[in-house]
Parts: C-alpha cells; structure tokens; sequence
C-alpha cells in the first residue's frame, strides 16, 4: 500500500483555483484577443471550474473557451495506445493569446505535445502556461508554468494527482 | 493494446467492444481532418505498404491519405507492372517487401482468406482492404461509422443491404458488424443473388421485393452488381434487373417516409441507383467517403501500438 498525504484540501484548492482565476483576469481582461483551453482529460476539471467562475464574475464578457486532446501528439504515442477524448476549440486561435490550463505540470512532455496540437489548429500570439500544482526540479523539457497555484518539491518515486468528485482534493503518493 | 486483435481481418475477428472502440477514435479523427493542418505524427516512426492485387479506386486512395494524415512512411504496391506477373508468389513478394522494414501490410487481394494466409506467415500487423468474396471490414466500419453519426446509434435501426449480396465482402462484412451492434439487418435482391443459408447463419431478414424493403428500413445500403465475379448467369439483363432493383426518386417519394441512402461505390447510375438518388439530399454517399479516412486512421493508430 502506498501512503498518501493530502496537500490540498477542497477549501484550499478552491480558494487556490479562485486566486489563478482573478491572475488571469488581471492580465487579460476584457479577454477579447485571449482564449482559454483545458488540457484533455485532467486538465478540464480545472479549467471547467475557473472559467464558470470566470464567467460569474463577468457575465457580460463573451469568453472563449474550449478542450484539447493530445493523445496524437504524444512522444511515447506507440509505447501504449492510449484513446482519446474530445478536442472542441469553436473559434480560431489564429493571432490570439493561448492560456493552456493543466491540473499538475510533472516532466513538460504533456505540454509540449499540447504545444503541437494547439500549432497544428493556428498560430497564436503567444501562449501561457496555467497549472494547479507544479513539481519542481523534475522537468525533462524546458517548459515553465505563468500561473501557478501550489509549487511542492516531490521525488520521481512520488505520485502527485489531483481527484475532482464530492471532495476535490490534491494527494501526493509515495509508491516505493 | 486498445483492441483484442493484432491484424484486422475481418469484423469476424472483432469484439463489439472493439468496433465501438474504432468508431469513438474515428470521431476524435474526423476532427483532426478538420482542422487547418489535417495531420498527426503518431505514426510517422511506422512503414506501410499499401498491396492491392485488385482495383481500387476509393479504398486505396482512402488508406493511403489516412496513412499520411498519420505521418506514417508509404508505399504502393499494384500488382500489374509488378513481378507478381513474373510468377513471384505471394508470400515471396511479400517477404521481399518486409526485408525493407516495412510494418504494417493493407491488403486487396481476389482470393478470400489471401490476409488471413499472410497474418500466419509473416510478422507484420495486417489489414484487410477486401479478400475476394469475403470480407472488407473497414467499408463495414466506415458505413457504421456514417450511420451512427446520422441516426444517433446503432441499436434497433434497421438496414436493408440491396442488390447483389452473393457476390459482396460488402455484405459480409456489413451484416457482421450490424448484428454485433444491435442492428437490425435485412438483405433484399433477386433470390439468385442471395446466398441460401443466410437468414439462419446470421439472423438477417430475407425480401425479394425492393418497395417492401425500403419502407422497412431507415438506411438502405445498396451494391453494385459485381459482373466480374460471376462466371454464371443469374440474372437476364442489367435492364431487366434495374426495373426490378433499381431506386430512383419517383421510388423514395412514395415510400411515404424519409430514408438515407448509401452505397460503397462505384455506383453504376441507371443501374442500381439513379442519379437523382445518388446526388439527393437522401444519398450519404460523399460522407461515406469522408468518413472512410477518419476510420481507417482509428484502424491504423489502434493496430500501431508496440506492445
């Protein structure tokens, strides 16, 4: 059995996700030239959470919002089939400023085959990187997050995930 | 490794869990082909050749843009203007073509079980484009595909399979694919052209009369008379068998009820279609088309899989 510590409990992944939510409106309100896109299938969770906070916080701006699967663009794609889930982008990215929203940002290879999948459907202004739990020391790429909720230091043999039903909740694992 | 087959080689072979596997890919897939740049790198480490010992026009074209939609290397093998014409056998060429690393083989071939002979002797992941009278499981994936998308499922519809069901890997494989997921099938053409055992060996539904089957169906799927592999006569004259068999617009509208149309191609307009049918709003036909990448990319990227 391997142990667990809570490292986030629901109030203060909700009060943590609330304070990402108002970063991202500081640095792009009105949201006209920005578009925001979870990150298929964890990375939605989240993303579903801070945009409808986003939206009652402003119900009279228009805030794009949609999914990306990149299943296709892993770099371990063969290793292990794995099936994917539903990209909905419903407006161009073309010129436009990307905040990608992910639920914990590990080794950057996720990132970086989200990178490619988001190029593949236009070319962005720029893109930002949003991320609820960022494991520190332990990127492969060089990718760094632009909002962050909760940096922890952890070891390879540590597990980091973030559950999203009655009680959400960010749990890391020892697995030796 | 997504599907409990290595080859695909008919929907025989195939899970319901399978096909439903296959399909839900393709949709994923049938966004990508959307997009401004239609493409994929999942497979540009893998070879295939494209082998067809037969004509095609649709399915060869369709696998090879499937394949380079994957980023996967191709080649293209026809057997005219090949040394098959020499008297090199099967498995010789074959073999000779895998010595180049190739890894995956998608295979025409007018002899039935042609795939399934490969699969036993050779390492690479098959796929069956179509073996003689047999089987084409991708045409069958890619009709289900266009019907689900269409009706919304497909438990409890009903398809009617129209025409020359004898002769048709078509047929096989559609009525196949249609039993697993709940359909409901019927088979309708003149009774030279039905194999006897059918009703019994797969619980089809048998008609001889076109009207009574159209106004049964909500999708009628309608094949071509393969002349090329009858060496009997069956039937008098194409004439006298597009009088009985063939659909045209006066047909659909009184029918009373609204139907959709496919057929997997070539069409012989006048024949068993009529071009105000073929080009209607009823006809699913292009889409068939359409949707035929989308498929055969789930097929490709679900049999890629190293382990």
């Amino acid at each position: 059995m391997s142990e667990q510590t809570i490292i986030m409990e629901t109030a203060q992944l909700e009060l943590t996700l609330k304070r990402l939510t108002h970063q991202l409106i500081e640095n792009h309100h009105p949201f006209r030239d920005t578009c925001f896109i979870g990150i298929q299938p964890r990375g939605v969770a989240v993303s579903d959470f801070i945009i409808g906070y986003m939206r009652q916080l402003h119900p009279e701006l228009l805030i794009d919002y949609g999914r990306l699967d990149i299943t296709f663009y892993r770099d371990d794609v063969r290793n292990s089939i794995h099936l994917p889930s539903e990209t909905f982008l419903p407006f161009p990215i073309e010129g436009r400023k990307v905040v990608l929203i992910d639920d914990v940002l590990y080794t950057g290879r996720t990132i970086r085959a989200a990178m490619d999948a988001l190029l593949d459907n236009g070319r962005p202004s720029r893109v930002e990187l949003c991320v609820v739990v960022d494991r520190l020391y332990s990127r492969q790429l060089p990718i760094h997050p632009d909002y962050v909720g909760r940096s922890i230091d952890s070891i390879v043999t540590q597990k980091v995930k973030l559950y999203w039903d009655k009680e959400p909740r960010v749990v890391l694992y020892d697995t030796l | 490794m997504q599907l409990g087959t290595r080859h695909l080689l008919g929907i025989r072979d195939l899970a319901s869990a399978d096909i439903e596997t296959i399909l839900d890919t393709a949709v994923s897939f049938k966004e990508v082909l959307q997009r401004p740049i239609k493409k994929v790198p999942s497979l540009r480490d893998v070879t295939i050749v494209n082998l067809f010992y037969e004509n095609s026009t649709r399915t060869r074209i369709s696998f090879e843009i499937a394949e380079k939609r994957l980023s996967a290397d191709t080649v293209n093998f026809t057997a005219s203007g090949s040394s098959v014409s020499k008297g090199e056998t099967l498995l010789d060429t074959v073999n000779n073509i895998l010595s180049m690393k190739v890894d995956m083989v998608v295979m025409r071939h007018s002899a039935t079980g042609a795939p399934h002979f490969l699969a036993r002797h050779v390492p690479a992941t098959i796929i069956n484009a179509g073996d003689g009278i047999n089987e084409h499981p991708t045409q069958a994936l890619l009709d289900a595909f266009s019907i689900r998308e269409k009706l919304g499922g497909l438990e409890g519809r009903r398809v009617a399979i129209i025409g020359d069901i004898m002769h048709s890997r078509v047929a096989m494989s559609n009525i196949q694919l249609l039993k697993k997921m709940g359909a409901e099938v019927m088979v309708a053409g003149p009774p030279t052209l039905i194999p006897k055992h059918l009703a019994e060996a797969f619980g089809v539904r048998v008609e001889y009369d076109l009207k009574t089957a159209l106004q049964w169906c909500d999708v009628a799927n309608v094949l071509r008379i393969q002349l090329e592999r009858q060496n009997q006569v069956l039937f008098s004259t194409l004439r006298e068998y597009s009088l009985a068999y063939g659909i045209n617009k006066r047909l659909l509208d009184s029918l009373g009820r609204q139907i959709h149309i496919m057929h997997p191609g070539p069409i012989n307009r006048g024949v068993e279609l009529d071009s105000d049918v073929a080009d209607s709003g009823h006809s699913l036909i292009l889409e068939q088309v359409e949707n035929g990448v989308a498929v055969r990319m789930a097929v490709l990227y679900l049999l890629s899989g190293k382990s």
